[in-house]
């Protein structure tokens, strides 16, 4: 298919705005959920959503995508307030919660699913879509449904905006403000079931959790203040979820689910080794330029020091001189100083060799790095 | 030993004009009380210090008036009212703060939530509260330092910012843990200042010091804590040699420790 085919394409369009709206959704309470250091909360969730979607099914008797979904968000909010409730009546930490919770819920589901199969006969009930996940099957109804719990949501974290923010940051504080903090983080966890059952169609509950982290991780490291990392977040998720749905509409019946959380994993990748400030391959470039900044200075001030020492401000150091000092080449650093002007060659009436005299510039550098510190003083 | 001036606190108790009233007060972790029976009273528009050992239930007490941990026993009143209602009247700054150091926000967004309880829910905060914040963190000498992420400041600095943090809820009654912990000699000199500045103004500040040498210049008021109330009072009566041994028993050689006081009248 031609990319005008692809993009004018009715299933692809419904795909990738359901994409798109679980990725933004997923993207900004994920956010939140990182930075609470909850980031097992989405893989809890989705985990416990499946037991949810079966009994759903048994309730309603058939396929139907509103039981399903009301039983995942219902057993979904029911794990989170477990884990709530264990990391506060016991002294388990809330790893430890996450883990137990997510494997009995998880297992629970399993069996249940099992149990269903084996009913249904032959005619499966097509629950294990509901695993890995499984775009082609969403309609233009489920963007819908999709498109109001995603509004509801993002609406919720824009009306209370800075006391999520608080009780992210600072849950203690919050509580001398008054604010109701259980309450709070019981609404942030609950909605990042909503974006669990959003994503359960395209994605599946096993690689959900990546869609929750996913985004917010790969923000962190681009941003210093909450409100960008929320925005970039959603952008990298919906970003992601547009192109798992193209890539699998060129790509021979490549799932879409598995696709947009590489997707999101490149976005990880790339924000991990490049981000600036925070980035791996960042940080190693800025520590090799700060390693020669410093090897400049100290042989700026070396000079200077001869030239002090020599009552001779143009003082003409020997390069082999200065090697013997530092014990090893500073023909490197000599040549980058010379390259910024703070120091020029010179000839020395006697010896041969190489010398190099400060210029102005250069003097006046030195006299800065030896008056040093940029402490701070209220 | 167990000297405990009940009769005259008794007189007071329900003087509606203090700032903070603490009444048989008991605080226990695991069935273990680390306060015991605590009377305490803090007149308005003081400078209060409260000292005592490690583990003497400084932190515990506090945390106590602001509701972070449970009561055993006893209630606190703060200007007449239960701390619930007079909440906004109150700023606190941690002995530790427990936040994730490395959570995307500046200096500034920090200060900022000092006004969040002024704000109220859904009112977001705005130029004026920027201001605020601004003028506050000038105050602590960090507004230099307002768009740094607040993993890049030193611990001294970060202990300024929630400093500034308390002063923006402008407050009747400071309680501070250690607000001087960490920071160095010519900041501890301003933080005084600041603190006598608010002193001044009429509000009430409350600060868990462990510098013996320096309560009698910087306090006015005292407290000394040790499980128990030792002592309580104007620092003058209550900064004896015999109320820090009774606090602090051999654990410290009381260098220059206050003219004894006749005994007794460092209690009230
Ligand atoms: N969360 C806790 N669980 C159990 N025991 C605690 C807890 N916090 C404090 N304690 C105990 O309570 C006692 C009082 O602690 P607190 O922190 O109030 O002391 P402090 O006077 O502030 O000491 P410091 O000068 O070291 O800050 C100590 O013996 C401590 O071991
Ligand atoms: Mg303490």
């Amino acid at each position: 298919m031609g990319l005008v085919e692809i993009l004018s394409d009715h299933t692809l369009q419904t795909v990738a705005i359901g994409a798109a709206i679980l990725g933004a959704v997923s993207g900004v309470l994920g956010a939140f959920a990182v930075l609470r250091q909850q980031s097992l909360m989405g893989d809890a969730l989705s985990h416990a959503a499946l037991p949810g979607i079966c009994l759903g099914f048994l309730w309603a008797g058939s396929r139907d995508l509103g039981a399903i979904l009301g039983g995942a968000l219902a057993a979904g909010a029911l794990a989170a307030l477990t884990v709530m409730a264990m990391t506060r009546l016991t002294r388990l930490k809330t790893d430890a919660a996450l883990g137990s919770v997510l494997s009995f819920y998880f297992a629970l589901g399993i069996v249940l699913l099992t149990l269903i199969q084996r009913q249904a006969g032959a005619g499966q009930a097509g629950l294990e879509a509901f695993l890995f996940g499984q775009a082609a099957a969403i309609l233009r109804e489920d963007l819908q449904v999709m498109g109001v719990l995603a509004l509801a949501s993002l609406g919720a974290v824009a009306l209370l905006w800075k006391e999520f923010k608080l009780v992210t940051f600072d849950p203690v504080f919050a509580r001398t403000l008054g604010l109701p903090v259980v309450a709070l983080e019981a609404v942030l966890t609950v909605m990042v079931a909503v974006a669990v059952v959003i994503g359960l169609q395209m994605v599946g509950v096993v690689l959900m959790a990546a869609m929750i982290v996913a985004p917010a991780v790969a923000a962190r490291q681009w941003v210093t203040r909450l409100g960008p990392m929320v925005v970039i977040s959603a952008a990298i998720g919906m970003g992601a979820g547009v192109t798992g749905a193209l890539i699998s509409a060129m790509g021979r019946g490549l799932a879409t689910g598995p696709l947009v959380v590489l997707a999101a994993s490149a976005a990880v990748l790339v924000s991990i080794l490049l981000a600036p400030g925070r980035g791996v391959i960042w940080d190693w470039m800025k520590r090799r330029a700060e390693r020669r900044a410093l090897g400049g200075q100290r042989v700026l001030t070396a000079i200077h020091a001869l030239a002090a020492e020599h009552g001779d401000p143009e003082y003409p150091a020997e390069q082999s001189m200065l090697d013997v000092y530092f014990g090893g080449g500073t023909a490197a650093a000599l040549d980058r100083l010379e390259a910024r002007g703070a120091v020029r060659r010179a000839a020395h009436f006697r010896t041969e060799g190489v010398h190099w005299v400060l210029t102005p510039q250069g003097q006046a550098e030195a006299e800065d790095i030896l008056a040093g510190g940029e402490g701070d003083r209220p | 030993m167990f000297f405990r001036p009940r009769a005259e606190v008794q007189g007071r108790l329900h003087e509606p004009g203090l700032a903070l009233h603490v009444e048989d007060l008991t605080v226990s972790y695991h069935a273990r009380p680390v306060l015991w029976d605590i009377d305490l009273d803090v007149p308005p528009g003081v400078m209060a210090a409260i000292v005592g050992p490690n583990g003497a239930g400084k932190s515990t007490l506090i945390k106590a008036v602001l509701e972070l941990v449970p009561k055993t026993a006893g209630h606190v009143r703060v200007f007449g009212a239960p701390y619930a209602r007079a909440r906004k009247r109150v700023a606190y700054v941690p002995q530790r703060s427990s936040v994730d150091w490395d959570f995307p926000t500046t200096a500034l967004d920090v200060v900022m939530m000092g006004r969040y309880g002024h704000l109220g829910w859904l009112r977001r905060p705005g130029r004026e509260t920027r201001a605020q914040a601004m003028a506050a963190l000038g105050q602590v000498g960090m507004a230099a330092y307002a768009d740094r992420q607040i993993s890049q400041l030193s611990g001294g600095q970060q202990q300024r910012v929630f400093l500034a943090r308390a002063l923006v809820q402008e407050a009747d009654l400071y309680l501070l843990d250690e607000p001087m912990a960490g920071v160095d000699a010519t900041t501890e000199r301003a933080i005084v200042k600041l603190l006598q500045g608010l002193r001044d103004r009429g509000r009430t500040v409350v600060v868990v010091h462990h510098d013996l040498q320096t309560v009698r210049r910087y306090y006015d008021w005292m407290v000394i804590l040790n499980v128990r109330v030792i002592a309580q009072g104007p620092v003058a009566e209550v900064h004896t040699a015999e109320n820090l041994r009774r606090a602090y028993g051999g654990q410290i050689a009381l260098i220059d420790a206050a003219p004894e006081a006749p005994a007794g009248a460092g209690t009230m």
